[in-house]
């Protein structure tokens, strides 16, 4: 019986086993800011990063998304501005890989990661963010941790861990016209349910999966996180390595041979087993549109917010009924008659540039009658979005094209939403205040959200005559 | 961490909610916070306190009865979302030292190890138990027997698994970079053999690509 594409990766970072745990090799360390409390506990170990380049932090959470060209002296919040400076410090000091809030390279992690080569497949990659897991769709296994974990890889290059269970998602047939990977992720996560993830780590399969781009696969990827799970990853293919080909970290010559003959062995073998396996059909797929506060509380565009009446379970049922008292919506309401008072498109989920290729082909149509900001993933996308013209597209639609950052998926760099306002946003989290105290946050994909830009409201891009 | 945990009474607060996130134990803005004295402050800081930071009476942190606890026992989905550690230490800063929920996020799990916090799992009708006792009695005590891996209130006695490691280092009050580096040969010799297998990898990153820095 074969391995899973998890057992063969996972099993060859195995440094040693002790009771239940398995010390296991880390190839790649992915850090900001946050990072600093992971520094704190290598200073007090008296511990230096023992593989340096190793460790590739950049500058995405704090960095602002407006006044980039005043550099880092220029950051007006002197809280964001420090944390940035003692990440770099921090960085610089170790020898590690850094792309600072003024490198021409810099970008939020999720993105920077993959667009530079710098992801490969067959890693075991852990971050200090729980989109870490982005990195899945490379056939690398990737996951989040917090900073004590962070200080260990760091001053170890190993992790203890527990294995967990594997699940499979097959996801049959193919994404119709209007359909994107973030609306299939969406529909996974309201099938497996928020949790239905933990304890497991996740691969996706299936012709659906075969014939999404890389964009699409770290969107899906990404997303994993938000049904429970360590992780999910893609097996690669050439869909994967025809991306990486020329990449500037990616192997060459010789090198790339010998990593393509490898990286060719990682699919599952036939009659592998999992624990969980579930089945999607993506010709079901429609667009889909949050309407709770956290992202398992999905519905399609041209369906109703739901009832907690209908609910079985009472413990989900007075979950949906807070979700929707905090959200101001009424069971019925249909989703497309939703107000939207502002719109982000970017973050880690979305915003690499078929995203805003996606984006630009909705905003060409109209113009926006709500404030709508586009935040590319990373200085790299920015330039090639310019290249292609997509920032005049979005000018000309009066879309504010910012420079780079996880601006208002985290919003701690102060790209807030207001209190009672409705943002039609392609991140990744809907929870309650996480916005900002008291927004209220409908998660969607690129297209959805340049629709509500230019139509003040949720609408189903499938039937776009209406701009 | 030098704290060892072995057996605790203490009194338990009942948080009868699902899906408790990260953002609401700490909401983002206080993610840089230095861990240290006052941290205790952001814990649910967005619920717990009003907006002139009064406490808010409503909130069962501030009922009567609930002063002092050491235990918490919370509904499916405790602690779900982002990475961030800060979570962990203000739980642990408030003084909180065992989490019982039927599941937690993954990583906010792990992370509880890291700072001396003990996260339970227990099955969701023996938390529904434990709710019923609490519920009605503020002030009432729970204790946690990690030796014996069970949660005991009054005549009720419920077992609990935990990691081999996740235990040791807990009970014995042990970092576990520590106990990696008594593994250090092991180690020498499996990054010889993996940097002799995959040269792409030792390869990657050990010099800047400055042509792509234009």
């Amino acid at each position: 019986m074969g391995d899973t594409l998890f057992d063969k990766v996972w099993q060859r970072h195995i440094v040693t086993r002790q009771l239940d745990e398995a010390l296991i090799y880390i190839d790649r360390v992915l850090l900001h800011e946050g990072a600093n409390h992971a520094f704190r506990s290598l200073a007090a170990m008296k511990r230096r990063a023992r593989r340096p380049r190793n460790a590739i932090a950049c500058a995405d959470h704090y960095v602002p998304t407006v006044g980039r060209e005043k550099g880092l002296a220029g950051i007006e919040i002197v809280e964001n501005r420090n944390e940035i400076a003692q990440m770099e410090r921090n960085a610089r000091e170790q020898g590690l890989t850094l792309f600072g809030n003024e490198d021409p390279l810099q970008g939020i992690l999720h993105v920077v990661g993959p667009e530079l080569g710098i992801t490969l497949p067959g890693m075991i990659i852990v971050g200090g963010d729980s989109h870490t897991c982005t990195h899945g769709a490379f056939g690398a296994l990737a996951f989040g941790t917090g900073s004590s974990e962070l200080a260990h890889i760091l001053a170890t290059q190993t992790l203890w861990q527990k294995t967990p269970k594997r699940m499979r998602i097959v996801v049959n047939g193919l994404l119709g016209p209007g359909a994107t990977a973030k609306d299939l992720a969406l529909c996974i996560i309201r099938a497996i349910g928020n949790d239905g993830g933990i304890g497991y780590f996740i691969e996706y399969a299936g012709p659906a999966i075969r014939a999404l781009s890389m964009e699409q696969r770290m969107t899906l990827c990404n997303l994993t996180t938000e049904a429970g799970a360590r992780g999910g990853m893609i097996a690669p293919d050439d869909t994967t390595f025809e991306y990486l080909a020329g990449r500037p970290y990616a192997p060459t010559g010789a090198l790339w041979e010998k990593a393509i003959a490898y990286w060719k062995t990682l699919a599952t073998g036939a009659g592998a087993c999992f624990d969980r396996e579930v089945e999607v059909d993506a010709a079901r797929v429609a667009p889909q549109v949050s309407w709770g506060t956290n992202p398992s509380q999905v519905a399609a565009v041209n369906d109703v917010v739901p009832d907690p009446l209908d609910e079985p379970d009472l413990m989900r049922r007075e979950t949906m009924q807070s979700a929707l008292d905090y959200m101001d919506l009424k069971p019925g309401t249909r989703l497309s008659e939703i107000p939207i008072d502002r719109v982000f498109i970017g973050s880690c989920t979305n915003a690499r540039i078929e995203d805003l290729r996606l984006a630009a082909g909705i905003a060409r149509r109209g113009h926006a009658i709500v404030p709508t900001i586009v935040v590319p993933g990373s200085r790299s996308v920015k330039r090639q979005a310019e290249e292609e013209g997509l920032d005049r597209i979005f000018l000309a639609a009066g879309f504010e094209w910012r420079d780079s950052g996880c601006s208002s998926c985290t919003c701690v760099n102060g790209d807030i939403v207001l209190p009672g306002e409705r943002c039609a946003s392609t991140s990744n989290r809907n929870y309650k205040g996480r916005q900002g105290p008291d927004s209220r946050t409908h998660l969607v994909s690129p297209a959805t959200a340049a629709a509500a830009a230019l139509t003040g409201r949720i609408v189903d891009v499938r039937n776009l005559t209406e701009i | 961490m030098a704290e060892s945990f072995t057996r605790l009474t203490s009194v338990a607060i009942p948080f009868d909610e699902t899906n408790v996130d990260t953002d609401q134990l700490v909401p983002g803005r206080f993610s840089k916070l230095p861990i240290g004295p006052g941290h205790e402050r952001v814990l649910f800081h967005d619920r717990r306190f009003l907006t002139d930071d009064l406490p808010n009476p409503d909130f069962i942190f501030n009922k009567p009865g609930y002063q002092g606890a050491k235990i918490l026992v919370a509904r499916r989905n405790f602690g779900i979302g982002s990475s961030r550690e800060s979570a962990v230490m203000s739980v642990w800063s408030f003084g909180l030292r065992a989490l019982i929920a039927p599941s937690f996020g993954d990583i906010f799990f792990n992370n509880c190890f890291k700072r001396g916090l003990l996260p339970i799992r227990l099955a969701e009708g023996d938390v529904d138990k434990l709710f019923a006792y609490l519920l009605p009695r503020p002030g009432a005590t729970v204790t946690v027997d990690l030796l014996e891996q069970k949660v005991i209130a009054e005549s009720m006695s419920f077992a609990f698994d935990i990691g081999g490691i996740q235990k040791m280092c807990l009970v014995k009050g042990l970092d576990e970079v520590s106990v990696t580096d008594t593994y250090g040969s092991e180690l020498i010799a499996f990054e010889n053999a993996y940097d002799a297998e995959f040269p792409w990898l030792s390869a990657q990153l050990q010099d800047p690509v400055s042509s792509t820095r234009s």
